[in-house]
């Protein structure tokens, strides 16, 4: 894999004052098991990071608990400014902040894509119907799928169906965006698409976490690298010095591994 | 008597298919009650809120482990004590839904269990309320994955009705019982009553699968 020093992250700022997300020794627990260990983080808007770690780790248990699909047990956790208790409304508000793309789409089937789109504008927002399409083909035509509109998922390849839940997670209008290995369900020749939509997102100074094992896109977007062991965060730091110079040897022995599989 | 003889049975034919027509209604009634008690005892049980879920089981444990026939006696003669005090036909009804509905409830959570956690955390992401997502999200795909079984279900239900010809309620075999009590041509009017059912099931289930192939049939 080849050293990219990319042209692109000039045009993505960093406002290194306005924090969107703050994690504070958030601990989580399944049962016996503990999965999250202490662990804190601080995302400013405009970030693109990129979590990364052996399975098991804890990735996707760190970023669900941003948008409460895991509760914490403790820990505080706050979101443009709300901090999220356990009650239903204060998981709303930071519901309507936060997107999230799943590894496996998780489009509705019974949906047509249009509606899939739209159901939350018109369910959470409370848009009518005909404003709600407009907001939907809008970012259906953004993922650049808006020809798919009236089909049913299930009529829809991989790549395509994980941009149309890109799409449908941007109707909202979040101020995050949460990608939990959006790629690694995909054949490889849809990577491409869905990696450049993401890209694109970033250009356009989308605020993202994203676990993702795609160390290029990493180098190319993110402007930090999180590395996770045991629940930990065990190492940070901007991508270039990550790939280059990795400190904790358990960041080597896994930067190896994926290294040799790109 | 040894001599077949139709002709009796043709003689009385409107009161027949009137009895057809009675046993449709009954069952129509049954089916659709059953499936509005089904989705909501499901949504009820869905919620894990102990108050809303132990009568939803105690319910459908109730009901699986009685015989129908006793369920419709007990309405029929035990409500009447307490006051109320129905027509057959109504009490039928009631009785077909109950027994009908705590079926439904078993096999649509079924469906509901089927159910990727992915849906459901998808909507839980976008914003949607529990509510929500069980209405928009869950129950279309739960009832169809179940479809097949609930249609039987739903025949089922539809012969079942026979049963209440014993509290006298307007249907098929109660018209037929007394077309016989009154001609003694017991076989050629049963022999023409399990031609009709056989209609009425056809009917049934024609109904049921253009409904299927209307709301269910999305590509997956
Ligand atoms: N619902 C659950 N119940 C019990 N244990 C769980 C649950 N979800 C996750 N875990 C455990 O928590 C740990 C972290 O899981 P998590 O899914 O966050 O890992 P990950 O880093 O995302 O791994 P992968 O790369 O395989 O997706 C794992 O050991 C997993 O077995
Ligand atoms: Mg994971």
């Amino acid at each position: 894999m080849q050293k990219t020093t990319s042209a692109n992250t000039a045009s993505m700022s960093v406002s290194e004052n306005e924090t969107l997300i703050e994690l504070k020794n958030i601990n989580k627990w399944f049962g016996g098991f503990h999965a999250l260990k202490d662990v804190s983080l601080k995302v400013s808007k405009g970030e693109r990071i990129v979590l990364c770690g052996p399975s098991g780790s804890g990735k996707s248990t760190l970023i669900r608990c941003i948008n409460h699909l895991e509760a914490i047990k403790d820990g505080t956790i706050t979101v443009a400014g709300k901090e999220m208790k356990h009650d239903a409304k204060s998981i709303d508000s930071v519901r309507r902040e936060v997107g999230m793309v799943f590894q496996s789409f998780n489009l509705f089937p019974h949906l047509k894509i249009i509606d899939n789109c739209s159901l939350a504008l018109r369910r959470v927002k409370r848009l009518q119907r005909e404003e709600a399409e407009v907001i939907a083909r809008r970012y259906l035509d953004r993922v650049h799928i808006l020809e798919q509109a009236d089909k049913y998922p299930a009529q829809l390849s991989g790549g395509q169906q994980q941009r149309v839940a890109i799409a449908r997670a941007l109707c909202m209008e979040p101020k995050v965006m949460l990608f939990d290995e959006p790629t690694s369900a995909l054949d490889p020749e849809m990577v491409k698409e869905v990696l450049d939509t993401m890209i694109g997102l970033a250009e356009d100074g989308m605020t993202m976490i994203c676990v993702t094992h795609e160390m290029g896109f990493a180098r190319k977007v993110a402007n930090r690298v999180l590395f996770m062991a045991d629940g930990q965060i065990l190492e940070e730091s901007a991508p270039d010095e990550f790939f280059s110079n990795p400190k904790h040897e358990r960041t080597k022995a896994f930067l190896g591994e994926i290294l040799a599989h790109n | 008597m040894n001599q077949l003889d139709f002709g009796i049975v043709i003689e009385r034919w409107d009161e027949l298919l009137h009895g057809v027509a009675l046993t449709l209604a009954l069952s129509i009634a049954g089916i659709v009650c059953s499936l509005v008690i089904g989705v909501i005892g499901v949504a009820m049980h869905r919620t894990r809120t102990p108050l809303l879920q132990a009568p939803v089981i105690a319910f459908v444990e109730l009901i699986r482990n009685t015989p129908f026939l006793i369920q419709l006696f007990f309405l029929f003669f035990a409500l009447p004590l307490l006051g109320v005090r129905l027509n057959p036909t109504i009490t039928a009804i009631i009785a077909l839904s109950i027994n009908g509905g705590a079926y439904s409830i078993e096999i649509i959570r079924g469906g509901v269990e089927s159910i990727p956690r992915g849906q459901i955390e998808a909507g839980a992401a976008l914003g949607l309320s529990s509510t929500q997502i069980f209405r928009d999200i869950v129950l279309i795909p739960a009832l169809r994955a179940i479809y097949p079984a609930l249609s039987s279900q739903f025949i089922l239900l539809t012969l079942t009705s026979s049963v209440c010809s014993s509290i006298s309620a307007s249907e098929l075999t109660h018209f037929a019982q007394r077309i016989e009590s009154e001609t003694f041509r017991s076989f050629e009017v049963y022999f023409t009553i399990t031609g009709l059912y056989l209609l009425i099931s056809w009917l049934i289930m024609t109904a049921l699968s253009s409904i299927g192939r209307r709301h269910f049939n999305y590509p997956n």
